[in-house]
């Protein structure tokens, strides 16, 4: 077998196994399981035949350039894979647990509302973390790191009647925003280093590597710290531990491979795939090892306060993963990966054998008289007291987010108060026509007008998107301000050199059509139902076909890879200049709470306890 | 009222509704809405559904659904309407349309107060307030330990405040307050909501919208022993911090700026369930609920008068079974293969009300009824016990360099451990199996040598205290002479894997605990010749040819353990394989039955084929639903054996052997029912609730559940504690009350009944139903508004099914009731 086939093999699985699987009737429990288990385990096996032959024929890592997407003179966004030991390794460990977890799943789920949904998402999941293992390039391994968050979202809200779950899919989704920053500000940075996109293969040939950084030391130090935001993100590194325990909602064995072994140590990935490029920035390395001891210290004292058994195990699965972190910046990747091979197994099974810890426990202490352990007390006392109460708190790190992004966020959101939407809506009017007079009569302005109007086009959008995140009411004109937001970058970006018709077109094309849509199913939705974004509406009980169409309009209106506006996300940032580093980050920052207001949206309105109680429905804080 | 005599008030209001379920260690069934119980059936459950917004009824869809399909027979429809007086109302039942909405009282104020706030306080408070007590409560989870763990919760929160740098609040006046000993309930509850005016409204929104934390408080509170660990906990304490909290987010939030329920105006609302009234909606749900029960019955009723009349035969071998209504099939199934064995039920404690302390234990486990107070204990003394350590629920695996060692090796035997677990489920060190209780060859200290604990516990039992318990067991299930070689005393428990409410599927009679000990107990006591020689003088002659034989049927694996064979004489020897025999081919049989329901599992040729599927289930993680325990209960009959026997009831009985004639004045079905009501109603209630709202009274799937400190269990981290019972549990249940058909005159029962009040209200109130059998006319009488009136019986086909087994092994369907051709004539 060669290469080419193997990706094509491996890849193609889970995504035919995804199609398929949407096909098959709710009822048809055996179908859905059987798609499910066999898409892994022929992955298994193939990744045990291919890893052996190529372990004996020289253990080479293989790049392939798969697909051009779209491509100019300076511009290509191509899909790419790469597969080298590490791919192996983490294509082993997914294969192996996935293909366990979807057997274990097919009795434990059994007449569970939702048994298609949850090997929809699996596969879905599956499909995600085998593109990003795979990927040769930021942008593929974007397009994974993508559907892993929203399969992510999906599978913390699959008791979507609930509002714990829901909530917490919107918090799990809004940090593995902020590592989507990351990611593309990184695929930002680089493509300035190296002026075109480029592979990891690329990246890692050392001499390249050398002179490119050597010239931009600071970039290339910022590159690897927005590396760290995404790793960090993904793996519930320090700020972002809280995430982890909080995405224990969905059915146990989702929990168990998902947060207990396979999304988390995606993270590490991202650090070992990118290893060569920072391995020679003593700062980011002396940073690495710091924030992962720390990250280990912390969250292990965390864990020891638990008194809920999966929060407990989520806990000190990070504190390993801080430690692996460790691993990887010392440079002893064999070691890093045989870690994260057994971390993950480790937690996998103790998530999976969680619910036994009642019996096991309570038999020690009735039929064996084991007392619990009684923690001595120093003369430290105070001090173990303060780690005590700090720990129960979790080190207020729940709290940190709130208190750093969003509470600003609504801050600014209720500062733009002023701006209604009547106003909003003339001022963009005014903005398009103006943009597009500005830019047929380019010639008029200054060097420096022309540098400086991107910046406050997409402040303009970045303002927007705040408001759409932060409206409590109308859902119909928080949808439109997410599409504004997009027009407004779109103009934005239009004053830049090579930015030509077809790339708004790229860019907009998907956006509009996806806002259309929503903005359809709503005024229809209206007619009959209550609608709003001050609550929980949870309509996908009346609507669950509708709600499904509304979450691809969602996920084409944030930019999600099913449009093209995708790559038109990518071509944008293709355009900045390096110097432009307020219009990077606010068009990044548009991006990211655009994709969650639109989450948020999709969440309030068909999402939560359901407003109407003629039937069971649950109490808000179960 | 003065403030405090509110907050009184509203305590007590809020003791006598919270959940009372025990920790999960000690799992027993209860009326959920027991609070309602002084009320009648419809009025408690309409006034259940106004005030706390709980679905008391199936949805009117359903029963509609039912009539279509001819599960609700028009016939028994009209005649419902009929005599509740409501012919008029037949059209409304059928089409009307109602407004199904629930508006729930308490919940208001507060749902109000937030809205007009607009700020969600709840989801600021429940995380920390629940990780608070559930760091307090916890038994064995957690490593670091809630420091002074002997003080009260309010007074440790202030000796760790104290002994620590941080602070738990942040705010300033939080922060005062608490340190303030000043500061009381009132005071608190004046801040946050202006007048005592709201302070009952207030506190019920508060606590119900977490009544699992607030109801595992209070039960801790009351019965400090249902913890291994004793912790000092009060609803008080729990209000007090929780306001705290409430008032640091207030002030936070609002940087002190808010405005109190009186400062909006708001409207109280006071709490009195006995003045609700019954809306038409729920009156048309009554009804329904009357006609789809009354559907069912009055088949069981046809049943059994319809049925051949079957002669007890001479026994050549009995089994005393318990009253559970999964003995139900094991014993025709036996009945049905060995003709001339007879069978008998009771609750499975066997009279036999003790403690029992494992070998190497501290602890003492009741395993007798849970309201019984026990005077006795029981001693195992094992010779050597097998240690279970399981490296997987090691604290040390969440240590840093611990976990890191074994990460790098242990983690990868992890693997192996799952593919096992996976592919090959087989006995393990996570599986609960119901030989685990006692070690099949430990010696119990059973009889009474003088010895008593510090505690005053009487270690064993007297002679005098024997013959007590044995004859009087004997005596209520009428079985006084005509004794058998061989009598086998059938405890049960169950086994299952990976399952938090394991406590759930053992007997119920002892506690949520196997019945092994009281089995070996109970024989001893009947074996022992001086309790023999005493017994003959109350007129109850045990053959010396006679032995009974302790057994344990596991109900999920459907295994038989034996207990104390080499005390069975020689001469019986033959006689006991030949019975070893028989009840392995009932056991298959049995499993056969039961994996009916089981979807997930393929039909075997062999019937031992498919009992192994079925042992498999009790051992395998990933199965939620090892045996389906109580689900479909709806029946206990009372009675001699004959009036049941050869009738197919689908394993939906609790049988409770009875003999009238013994009884005349009724004295035994005393004591029969006054276990019958609340155990039996307890357990037919808990899964009526759990059924009909699986959200709020029950606990919703199983499959996020996350165990919290050993006592409950949540969804996700921060959830509250989910009480009732799982959809795994109830999802093949239908919601029926409990109907108890006991063979005596009407005028006996009536008697009876009254002479315990707390009996007479479940029968009184109809939350079981209650009908007399007068086994010389074959009549029939009903219990109504505390009365008998005689009841004809509607239905009059009764078909005779020859091999019900193989008809009935691909329905997962209910099957109806059915006569099985009697193998004996």
């Amino acid at each position: 077998m060669t290469t080419i086939q193997f990706i094509h093999l491996y890849i193609g699985l889970p995504l035919l196994g995804f199609v398929l699987s949407l096909f098959f009737k709710k009822s048809q429990e055996q179908a859905l399981s059987v798609v499910s288990y066999l898409t892994a385990a022929i992955q298994l096996l193939l990744v045990l035949v291919f890893g052996l032959t190529w372990f004996f024929h020289g253990a080479e890592a293989t790049q392939y350039k798969e697909l051009s997407v779209y491509k100019t003179s300076s511009y290509e966004f191509f899909l790419d894979f790469l597969v080298d030991k590490l791919t192996l390794v983490f294509a082993l460990l997914g294969a192996s647990l996935t293909f366990l977890i979807t057997i274990y799943s097919r009795y434990y789920l059994h007449r569970e509302e939702g048994y298609k949904r949850f090997f929809n998402s699996i596969l879905f999941f599956n499909l995600g973390y085998t593109l990003i293992i795979f990927s040769g390039n930021m942008e593929t391994l974007f397009i994974g790191w993508e559907i892993l968050g929203v399969s992510s979202f999906l599978l913390i809200a699959f008791y979507r009647e609930r509002m714990l779950p829901v909530k917490n899919a919107l918090k799990v989704f809004s940090v593995y925003r902020i590592g989507d920053i990351g990611v593309i500000l990184a695929m930002w940075l680089l493509h300035h280093l190296w002026h075109s996109n480029i592979t990891f293969m690329e990246m890692n040939t050392t001499v390249k590597l050398n002179t490119h950084l050597a010239n931009a030391s600071v970039i290339g130090l910022v590159t690897a710290f927005m590396f760290y935001i995404s790793a960090a993100a993904k793996s519930a590194q320090l700020p972002f531990s809280s995430w982890l325990p909080r995405a224990m909602e969905g059915p146990t064995p989702s929990s168990a491979i998902f947060y207990g072994s396979m999304s988390v140590h995606i993270g590490a990935f991202l650090l070992l795939r990118t290893m060569h490029f920072w391995e020679n920035q003593l700062i980011f390395k002396v940073f690495l090892i710091t924030t992962g001891l720390l990250t280990a210290l912390i969250t292990s004292a965390i864990s020891r306060v638990q008194s809920s058994i999966k929060s407990q195990i989520a806990y000190a699965s990070i504190a390993q993963i801080g430690l692996i972190f460790v691993e990887i910046a010392l440079g002893l990747d064999n070691l890093a990966l045989v870690h994260i091979l057994g971390n993950a197994f480790l937690r996998t099974y103790q998530l999976l054998i969680s619910p036994s810890v009642v019996s096991h426990k309570i038999r020690e202490q009735l039929y064996e008289n084991k007392q619990s352990l009684v923690v001595k007390e120093t003369q430290w006392l105070r001090f173990q007291r303060s780690i005590y109460l700090l720990s129960l708190k979790e080190w207020n790190l729940d709290n940190l987010l709130y208190r750093l992004i969003w509470n600003p966020l609504k801050r600014i959101g209720r500062g733009a108060k002023v701006l209604n939407f009547k106003y909003v809506f003339w001022v963009m009017a005014f903005v398009l026509i103006a943009g597009m007079a500005i830019r047929t009569n380019e010639q008029m302005l200054s060097e420096t007008m022309r540098h400086q109007l991107p910046f406050f086009f997409s402040f303009w959008g970045f303002l927007i998107a705040v408001k759409a995140f932060t409206e409590r009411d109308s859902v119909r004109k928080s949808l439109t301000l997410i599409m504004f937001n997009h027009v407004s970058i779109s103009i934005a970006m239009s004053f830049n050199e090579h930015f030509d018709n077809t790339h708004h077109f790229w860019y907009l094309s998907g956006v509009i059509i996806s806002w259309a849509i929503g903005y359809y199913i709503l005024t229809r939705m209206r007619k009959t139902e209550w609608v709003s974004l001050d609550n929980f509406y949870g309509h996908i009980y009346e609507y669950p076909k509708t709600g499904f169409v509304f979450l691809l309009a969602c996920l084409g209106l944030a930019g999600f890879p099913i449009t093209p506006s995708f790559i038109g996300e990518d071509l944008i940032f293709s355009h900045i200049h390096l110097s432009q580093i307020g219009l990077a980050f606010f068009t990044a920052f548009s991006l990211i709470i655009n994709g969650l207001a639109t989450m948020r949206i999709y969440a309030r309105v068909f999402l939560g306890p359901h407003i109407k109680t003629y039937h069971q429905t649950a109490k808000r804080s179960s | 009222m003065t403030e405090n005599e509110i907050i009184a008030h509203s305590l007590h209001v809020l003791h006598h509704h919270l959940p009372s379920q025990a920790p999960l260690k000690d799992f027993i069934h209860h009326n959920t809405l027991h609070a309602f119980q002084h009320l009648p059936f419809h009025q408690g459950l309409a006034a259940a559904q106004e005030l706390f917004g709980y679905q008391t009824y199936p949805s009117l869809a359903f029963y509609r659904e039912q009539y279509k399909d001819g599960k609700i027979s028009q016939a028994i429809l009209d005649r419902v309407l009929q005599t509740a007086q409501h012919e008029s109302l037949k059209n409304a039942l059928i089409e009307k349309e109602y407004d199904e909405n629930l508006h729930p009282k308490v919940g208001s104020l507060r749902s109000t107060w937030k809205q007009k706030l607009g700020f969600d306080l709840d989801t600021r408070v429940h995380p920390i307030l629940f990780r608070l007590i559930s760091s307090f409560l916890d038994q064995g989870i957690s490593i670091w330990k809630f420091p002074h763990e002997k003080l009260s919760f309010l007074e440790s929160i202030r000796a760790l405040e104290n002994e620590s740098f941080g602070s738990l609040f942040k705010s300033k006046r939080a922060k005062a307050l608490f340190q303030d000993p000043n500061t009381t309930l009132p005071v608190l509850l004046k801040t946050l909501t202006g007048s005592s005016d709201y302070f009952e409204s207030y506190l019920l929104d508060q606590q119900f919208a977490h009544a699992g934390y607030s109801g595992m408080v209070y039960q801790i509170e009351s019965r400090p022993q249902a913890l291994t660990e004793a912790r000092k906990i009060s609803l008080h304490d729990l209000i007090f911090v929780e306001c705290l909290l409430e008032i640091e987010a207030l002030d936070q939030h609002f940087s002190k700026n808010w405005k109190t329920a009186a400062d909006f105006n708001l409207t109280a609302y006071h709490f009195n369930p006995d003045e609700i009234g019954q809306s038409e909606l729920l009156l048309v749900k009554s009804l329904w609920q009357e006609a789809y029960e009354w559907t069912y019955y009055d088949k069981v009723l046809s049943g059994i008068i319809h049925k051949h009349a079957t002669a007890e035969p001479k026994a050549e071998a009995q089994g005393i079974f318990c009253i559970d209504d999964r003995e139900c099939s094991i014993r025709r199934h036996i009945e049905g293969l060995h003709p001339s064995f007879s069978s008998f039920g009771t609750p499975g404690h066997f009279n036999i009300e003790t403690y029992f302390q494992p070998d190497g234990s501290a602890q003492r486990t009741k395993i007798c009824p849970a309201p019984v107070q026990p005077t006795h204990l029981i001693l195992e003394k094992a010779s050597e016990k097998e240690k279970l350590k399981e490296l997987h629920f090691s604290a040390r695996s969440h240590g840093l360099i611990f976990g890191w060692i074994l990460t790098h090796t242990y983690g990868f035997w992890s693997a192996l451990k799952l593919a096992l677990a996976i592919f090959k489920p087989s006995m393990n060190k996570m599986a609960v199996s119901s030989s685990q209780h006692m070690h099949p060859d430990a010696s119990l200290s059973l009889v009474y040598e003088g010895q008593q604990t510090a505690d005053g516990l009487q270690i064993g039992f007297s002679i005098e205290e024997m013959v007590q318990i044995v004859s009087s067991l004997l005596n209520s299930i009428g079985l006084t002479d005509q004794f058998a070689e061989l009598v086998y005393i059938v405890a049960h428990g169950s086994s299952s894997a990976n399952n938090t409410h394991y406590a759930g599927y053992d007997c119920g009679a002892c506690s949520g605990r196997p019945g092994s000990v009281n089995a070996r107990a109970f024989a001893f006591m009947a074996n022992h010749p001086e309790v023999r020689a005493r017994l003959l003088v109350q007129n109850i002659a045990i053959p010396s040819t006679t032995h009974f034989v302790p057994v344990l049927h596991d109900t999920c694996r459907d295994e038989f353990n034996y207990f104390d064979l080499e005390a069975v004489p020689q001469v019986l020897a033959a006689k006991l394989q030949r019975d070893q025999a028989v009840f392995v081919e009932s056991l298959d049989a049995n499993a056969v039955e039961r994996s009916r329901r089981f979807v997930t599992l393929s039909p075997s040729n062999q019937r031992s084929e498919q009992h192994e599927k079925v042992k498999l289930r009790s051992v395998s993680l990933f199965e939620p639903r090892p045996e389906l325990n109580h689900a479909t209960n709806s029946l206990c009959l009372v009675g001699r054996r004959s009036f049941s026997r050869n009738l197919f009831l689908d394993r939906r009985a609790f049988l409770n052997s009875y003999n009238y004639q013994l009884d005349p004045k009724g004295d035994r079905l005393q004591g029969i029912l006054n276990a019958v009501a609340p155990v039996c109603g307890g357990i037919n209630l808990e899964y009526y609730f759990s059924r009909v709202d699986n959200q709020q009274l029950g606990a919703g799937t199983k499959l996020p559940h996350n165990v919290m400190g050993l006592f409950g269990v949540a969804n996700g981290i921060d959830g509250d504690l989910r009480t009732g019972l799982p959809s795994q549990m109830i999802e093949v249940h239908d919601p029926y009350r409990l109907l108890v058909i006991v063979e005596q005159l009407p005028e006996v029962v009536l008697e009876t009944i009254q002479r315990n009040p707390a009996t007479w209200e479940w029968f009184q109130n109809e939350w079981v139903k209650l009908v007399s059998y007068d086994a010389n006319h074959g009549s029939f009488f009903v219990l109504r508004n505390g009365k008998f009136e005689a009841y004809q019986v509607l239905h009059q086909e009764l078909p005779v099914l020859d091999d019900l087994l193989s008809l009935i092994a691909n329905t997962p369907e209910n099957f109806p009731v059915v006569e099985l051709k009697s193998q004996a004539s």
